[in-house]
């Protein structure tokens, strides 16, 4: 009796935890819906830069089924698969929704989306990686079912060294002796531009110094910042993600490292610099969208899905720069399936629509107009060859309550970048033989 | 060969500054540590449970200090005063949450393999990650160190040809941490709970043949491993934010008791000085030497190493079986 008492006792804490520990997606698609499942952390230790994405992704496709019936008429599904920004929970979040025939699967994660790059072509299941995952995915001709867009880990680094050579008061040549730090999350999104530091340190005569940080060390950062005392890096680069940015940016600050002279990657959010106080000010990030919540589509957001109750998102936090990230990513996946229907004709679109849809994306200014984020973002233009686009950014800069925009969108150096990524798309091929040819027809 | 042996030691005496900072870094982090290690040690010793939850325990500590502060901020009651009084009810809650451990967990299971007691503290970890989740969210919260008068900036001390950089809030987490180690010392040495404790921990039988409340103790134990975990949440919570991934750093603990021994309180204490000192050391000196990140994993290494000699540990008692 005892110990079945004991049985049940444990059973039940295990259970009650579990909902939130594993993935369960469970609706389904009928056959007059489109079914969109997101990727998400709204749990874990990644799930501060988690929640405010998944938000921004849910509420806007939310709004076009409330505001307009969905996309052409057709109703969206959508749904969460919790995966703690773990890539084993990711790949079984994927494995649960492929039979519900996803329109596409937007992984937020590098290390899941690295194993999903063969299998997307096998399940005709087209991968949106948002500005992350493998670079050298951009080559539509080598992967014609990954996508991007609207720069990748590389372009993005080749923007911050541009923008340290115009601190330094000239081009690229004014980066010969510097001493660059990377302090990186040691997984695969942090790894991912180490190829690219390592041929532009060489090419353009700078020092790299490299600080990895493990993932159960993210808030434990000393011992790297010691080194970067020692160092003395005249500039750093941030590619963190979750609880690393802001421990990052603690350290910095107790370090007394020049604020001014630390840039990050494009993930790091409000909450990540507010914490450190107000010795943070001066930090800067990259970015492609606005900041804020002073656009149609996001008042509409707030009128028809957060006042209605329909999202989870706290008021306060509509139009942070993670915020409008999902929102931005969702705008993407909501024009890919509109493109879809608008070139097949079909209302109700498979995975093969969309990745078409995706190689025809093109949403320029007068869309940006009609869909209610004029001025929010630059132009967006996919081809069958180029999956990313290499878009402009520009650098944001935190002022001790919020990020101001303080340069104009610029491209990145795209002369080093593209013969890299043809190098690496070659060899992703090699190390993966047979890697199938594209055999996808091309309408552009 | 050079830049393993000689190198490091070379840059040692270069710039002996350094060398010190890295050294008070080390020792401020191994504070923490065995300020964590020390939640272990004190339910092993009660209850002979390894208690996997503890990581856990000081962040859902924090969480819910943080969380009653802004809860009393929301309704007008904000700065010191409310912030102390948030740090009552997050004792309060620690509270609960050992009565709730006892009576649910513990107490239906006495008598059952340590495994099963073992597994039980996943269950309690899990439940506490939900329970976390569903009140406070997962994102990060600021740890509220200006209202608990936790200090901010830094002394600069010019010495040794360079500077030292002691940061108030280390310096004060040192200090806090050190007296709740000396206090708790004092507590199960002088007290009479501290004997019945002690006794708990030699046998249980002979503990309950004395008239001691097996019950009793574990809560107070619990309660103790719960305040132990508050305090470590708000210190380390307040050199980044509270966030879920703090209870990873809490695994740190384990290459401490393996060092210091499941069952002592000095072990706890001079094994998470080592490690501290020990993966700092390491990390800054010779981590260039293999692209960095090696601190994560070097813990264990020393560990290992001190375990080839004394596989009971520094301070753990000598296991002798007759077979």
């Amino acid at each position: 009796m005892k110990l079945s008492k004991a049985a049940f006792l444990l059973s039940a804490a295990l259970v009650a935890g579990a909902p939130l520990a594993a993935p369960a997606p469970a609706a389904a698609q009928s056959a007059d819906t489109i079914y969109v499942p997101l990727f998400t952390y709204r749990t874990g230790a990644f799930a501060g830069s988690g929640i405010p994405i998944a938000n921004g992704m849910r509420d806007y496709l939310t709004l076009l089924n409330e505001r307009d019936g969905g996309i052409g008429g057709v109703k969206l599904v959508i749904e969460e698969c919790e995966t703690s920004y773990d890539a084993k929970k990711g790949l079984e979040c994927y494995e649960a929704v492929k039979p519900k025939n996803p329109v596409m699967v937007n992984p937020w994660s590098t290390g899941t989306t690295l194993p999903l790059i063969p299998r997307a072509g096998v399940d005709k299941i087209p991968v949106l990686s948002m500005a992350y995952g493998l670079s050298s995915s951009a080559k539509g001709d080598v992967f014609p079912w990954i996508f991007n867009p609207p720069a990748t880990y590389w372009d993005g680094f080749t923007q911050i060294l541009q923008y340290i050579a115009e601190q330094e008061g000239g081009g690229v040549e004014k980066l010969k002796g510097l001493k660059i730090g990377y302090i990186f999350l040691d997984a695969s999104f942090g790894r991912e531009p180490l190829p690219l530091i390592d041929k532009l340190s060489k090419e353009l005569g700078f020092e790299a110094k490299l600080y990895p940080v493990a993932a159960s060390d993210m808030q434990n950062q000393s011992s790297q910042w010691l080194s970067v005392r020692r160092d003395r890096p005249n500039y750093m680069i941030l590619y963190g993600w979750g609880a690393l940015n802001a421990t990052a940016i603690n350290e910095a600050v107790r370090t007394g490292y020049p604020m001014e002279k630390f840039i990050s990657i494009w993930w790091p959010g409000e909450d990540d610099a507010a914490g450190a106080g107000p010795g943070a000010a001066g930090f800067k990030t990259l970015n492609w969208h606005a900041v804020g919540a002073d656009f149609p589509l996001i008042q509409d957001i707030k009128t028809h899905v957060v006042d209605k109750g329909l999202s989870q998102t706290d008021p306060a936090k509509l139009g942070q720069v993670l915020y409008n990230r999902g929102v931005y990513n969702s705008m993407l996946i909501a024009e890919a399936i509109r493109k879809a229907q608008e070139i097949t004709g079909k209302k109700v679109v498979a995975g093969e629509d969309v990745r078409r849809g995706l190689e025809n994306l093109n949403i320029d200014e007068a869309r940006l107009e009609e869909i209610g984020l004029g001025g929010f973002t630059s132009p967006v233009k996919l081809t069958c060859a180029d999956h990313n686009g290499h878009f402009p950014t520009f650098v944001q800069r935190w002022d001790g309550d919020s990020y101001e925009k303080i340069t104009d969108y610029a491209p990145p150096m795209s002369q080093y970048v593209m013969p890299l990524l043809e190098e690496d798309a070659k060899a992703f091929a090699e190390r993966n033989a047979p890697w199938p040819a594209r055999t996808e027809p091309c309408d552009n | 060969m050079y830049d393993v042996f000689i190198d490091p030691f070379v840059q040692m005496v270069q710039m002996p500054d350094l060398l010190v900072q890295v050294l008070w870094e080390g020792l401020v982090s191994g504070v923490l540590y065995a300020l964590i290690a020390l939640g272990f040690v004190l339910i092993f010793k009660a209850s002979g449970v390894f208690n996997f939850a503890q990581g856990i325990m000081v962040v859902f500590s924090a969480l819910s200090l943080v969380g009653i502060y802004q809860f009393l901020a929301r309704n007008g009651f904000s700065g010191h005063l409310a912030a102390f009084v948030a740090l009552i009810g997050a004792i309060g809650v620690m509270f609960l949450l050992a009565v709730a451990v006892e009576k649910i967990v513990l107490r239906p299971l006495v008598n059952q393999p340590d495994i099963i007691l073992f597994m039980a503290t996943f269950g309690i970890t899990w439940f506490l990650i939900g329970l976390g989740e569903i009140i406070f969210g997962g994102e990060p919260k600021a740890m509220i160190s200006d209202q608990l008068l936790l200090p901010r900036g830094s002394w600069n001390v010019d010495m040794l040809g360079g500077m030292v950089v002691f940061q108030k809030l280390d310096v004060a987490a040192a200090v806090i941490a050190s007296l709740m180690i000396a206090s708790l010392a004092v507590f199960f040495q002088k007290t009479r709970i501290g004997r019945a404790l002690r006794a708990v921990a030699d046998s249980h039988k002979a503990a309950l043949s004395v008239g001691i409340s097996l019950n009793q103790i574990w809560v107070i134990v619990w309660f103790a491993a719960g305040v132990v975990a508050l305090v470590a949440g708000i210190m380390w919570g307040a050199r980044s934010s509270v966030s879920f991934s703090l209870q990873i750093i809490a695994l740190k603990a384990l290459p401490v008791l393996i060092l210091g021994g499941f069952t002592s309180v000095p072990g706890a204490i001079v094994g998470g000085l080592i490690i501290g000192v020990g993966e700092k050391l390491a990390e800054f000196y010779w981590g260039p030497l293999v692209g960095g990140g090696i601190e994560a994993w070097f813990a264990y290494v020393i560990a290992l190493v001190f375990l080839l000699f004394r596989p009971q540990g520094l301070f753990g008692d000598k296991i002798i079986e007759r077979i």
